[in-house]
């Protein structure tokens, strides 16, 4: 069974990368209360993450920033009642964001309280229709849901297994949420956006009021990776780079044909539904009346003969929607042209 | 056309794709148990309207929440959310007699539910019922059903059909332990509550009376046959599930339970019931009772052939064959001036089987110039060469 993935807006994870990168610097003194929170939790020392965030809290205390912060944190300490209640309460103040419906879902599943889980998903979906991980995860409820139904109807007990898995997965949270950072301070090794992201994030709560969130969360994006992006195509795999970037164009310009023309045959549907049924979904995405406009930045190729493995961000803006999220892409190259055979959120 | 459609949505049951819409509004079925909603569900399947069928699976479980083919069922369409499904019961590394059990009990709801018994068909066992049978219990063990009859002046009249159980190695049982459900005419012996039995019985017991004369004389045996309900954790059992005891969801064997008299309400167990229209119906219980009545008038006529003609070669009665029999009836009306016999509430009923063989049961009053005794009596009526010729006759 997959695990679910719990969401960590673009901000926090630029945060985490701040905090990765002040470690190596030798001033960690007047660390912002916020960055030091998302440092210690990357360390595992839950109990003072979450001092410094309450003490964020203390200063502003509708910070959404800082509300996420704590609910990822009590999530990490197992106390899943109360992460519940500060993502609970964050979708009730900003019912456009995905992200907290979504990390609600995953507590609700590791209390095997699927069908909550399932309205909790589809809620982030409702708000952000193309949201992958959200996708990701409704897939997974479901597997899970169908499960149990299966215990029931065949009298077996497979919650023993689950039980192990909901586990590993507490772990996996966490890993999964620092991964990016980690991997984003190997790719930079630039100062630049150390400074760049905290700033940008301590703007990001004074915005509370109308839509604080999409706005706080673009604010990373713009600033720091462009010359990542640059740097690394240079001495990278430029046909590949080129591939992803018509793929991403087509996607912007709402050309479906070219879109799907940049999928292998063989493409790995996500949860292996049909060709047929992805196609058509995809259509159905891109066709929508709002302009989308697809970015990618840090773009890392490890190529293997025919084979290459893609990682960067994807941001993506549609309407009022921005959202940002790493990809991993395997391309094949297949008649000179490098085709995608497998897409996935995340590393 | 019609025909062709149901062939095919019979053929496809064994997929993922089964059930009609009920089409015959006044066909007789009772609708108390999940058939209803469960071919609903299917008919969605059929139509890929997924969310509705799974909207349909939920209230199908509200109402029966230890239905575990409801439980598969929904297992598979929330999988399908995820990937593509194509048969009944798509859960990974499950255990594959458990699977085939629940495919089999949809097939067996299914098909029960589409093929509901014809207004006026009735069961061919049900010949006739004595006016303190208020109703006759008929089973079906290749459909997996029984069906309740009600007694309207000796005409069974449908009342209800409930979905069973029966034994893990089929029907036709010989021997103890066989695993088999007997074939046969029988009835309720005794009502067992629920406080005396442990769980497995569920809500009550019936016991009928197998082995029955026939059984004896063809040197069938076992014991313990019982019409019973079902453990708590589970709505129903697969169709082949028990030691030879014809099962009833709980819900159905209280339904069942308050129809039932003991010693007298019929239970006919049959493979597949042969059904008449009501014509055939009435045409062979008057041969049958135009038989019984010749035999009766040539009792009384004192001429010892005539009587004796009414019996089978093979006939059997305790220690008596057919020839020691005769001896004894011409010396016993041989002492007689006269003999007045009369047959009372008289049952008719066929059994099931290869053998056409009728289960006859009265009341004798029997009267005569030196002995009168009543009795209630029972015979066995076999079809010789096209005539019906009695095989076994003693007390009941």
């Amino acid at each position: 069974m997959t695990l679910l993935r719990l969401s960590v807006p673009t901000h926090v994870l630029a945060s985490l990368l701040g905090a990765a990168l002040l470690v190596l610097a030798p001033t960690t003194a007047s660390a912002d209360p916020l960055q030091e929170a998302g440092r210690l939790m990357k360390q595992g020392q839950l109990g003072p993450a979450l001092e410094r965030t309450d003490q964020a809290l203390a200063a502003k205390p509708k910070d959404a920033q800082a509300r996420f912060m704590k609910g990822l944190i009590l999530t990490e300490m197992g106390r899943q009642n109360d992460a519940i209640v500060v993502f609970t309460k964050l979708t009730e103040d900003y019912p456009e964001l995905p992200e907290p419906y979504n990390n609600l879902a995953v507590l609700y599943a590791q209390q095997r309280q699927f069908e909550k889980a399932k309205n909790a998903l589809e809620m982030a979906i409702r708000t952000h229709p193309s949201y992958a991980t959200a996708h990701e995860n409704l897939g997974d409820i479901y597997a899970r849901m169908a499960s149990q139904a299966y215990d029931k109807a065949l009298q077996i007990d497979s919650s023993n297994a689950s039980a192990q898995t909901k586990l590993a997965l507490i772990r996996d949270l966490m890993s999964n949420s620092a991964r990016p950072a980690a991997l984003a301070s190997r790719s930079t090794t630039g100062k630049v956006p150390a400074s760049a992201a905290p700033a940008a994030k301590q703007e990001a709560p004074s915005a509370t009021k109308p839509e604080p969130a999409p706005a706080a969360r673009t604010e990373p994006v713009d600033p720091k990776p462009a010359p990542v992006a640059e740097a690394k195509s240079a001495g990278g795999e430029p046909e590949v780079e080129k591939a992803l970037r018509g793929w991403a164009d087509a996607w912007s310009a709402k050309d479906f044909k070219a879109y799907l023309a940049a999928y292998a045959s063989d493409f790995q549907t996500p949860g292996g539904q049909p060709r047929s049924a992805w196609e058509a979904e995809r259509a159905r995405r891109i066709n929508k009346p709002e302009s989308i406009q697809i970015g990618i930045e840090n773009l890392q190729v490890a190529l293997e003969g025919e084979r290459a493995t893609a990682r960067f961000r994807q941001n993506y803006k549609s309407g009022k929607l921005k959202t940002s999220a790493t990809k991993t892409m395997v391309l094949v190259r297949r008649d000179g042209r490098w085709l995608i055979q497998q897409e996935r959120v995340g590393n | 056309m019609k025909a062709s459609a149901s062939i095919r949505r019979v053929t496809t049951a064994l997929l993922f794709a089964a059930g009609a819409a009920p089409s015959a509004a006044e066909q007789t079925f009772s609708d108390f148990g999940p058939e209803p909603l469960l071919a609903q569900a299917f008919t969605h399947i059929e139509q890929n309207r997924l969310d509705a069928a799974l909207a349909q699976t939920d209230q199908l479980l509200k109402a029966f929440p230890n239905f575990r083919l409801g439980h598969l069922i929904k297992g598979d369409l929330l999988l399908a959310r995820t990937r593509p499904i194509e048969t009944l019961g798509n859960a990974a590394n499950a255990p594959q007699d458990k699977l085939s059990d629940l495919r089999e009990e949809a097939i067996a709801r299914l098909k029960a539910y589409r093929d509901k018994p014809l207004a006026d068909y009735v069961p061919r066992y049900l010949l006739q019922m004595h006016p303190e049978q208020k109703y006759a219990v008929v089973v079906d063990t290749q459909k997996a059903r029984l069906y309740l009859y009600r007694n309207e002046g000796g005409k069974p009249r449908f009342v209800a059909d409930y979905y069973i159980s029966h034994g893990k190695a089929g029907a036709e049982k010989l021997r103890e332990g066989d695993k088999k459900t007997p074939i046969g005419v029988y009835h309720v012996t005794a009502s067992l509550p629920r406080q005396k039995l442990s769980d497995f019985y569920g809500s009550g017991a019936f016991p009928i009376n197998y082995p029955n004369e026939w059984d004896k004389r063809l040197g069938r045996n076992g014991h313990g046959i019982w019409l019973h309900g079902t453990p708590s954790d589970t709505f129903s059992r697969p169709p082949k599930a028990s030691d030879g005891c014809v099962v009833l969801a709980n819900q159905d064997l209280d339904a069942l339970a308050k129809n039932l008299q003991i010693g007298t309400t019929p239970v006919i167990i049959s493979n597949s019931i042969e059904w008449l229209s009501l014509d055939d119906w009435q045409t062979e219980r008057t041969a049958l009772s135009v038989s019984i009545e010749t035999w009766r008038r040539d009792w009384e006529s004192l001429d010892t052939g005539q009587y004796l003609r009414h019996y089978s070669q093979r006939f059997q009665s305790g220690k008596l064959d057919f020839a020691q029999w005769s001896a004894q009836k011409r010396q016993v009306n041989a002492g007689k001036q006269w003999i007045k016999v009369s047959a009372d509430n008289v049952s008719m009923f066929r059994s099931p089987g290869k053998e056409e063989l009728v289960v006859v049961t009265f009341d004798q009053n029997y009267r005569s110039s030196n002995l009168s005794n009543t009795m209630k009596k029972r015979q066995y009526w076999i079809k010789e060469d096209g005539a019906w010729k009695i095989v076994y006759e003693g007390g009941a």
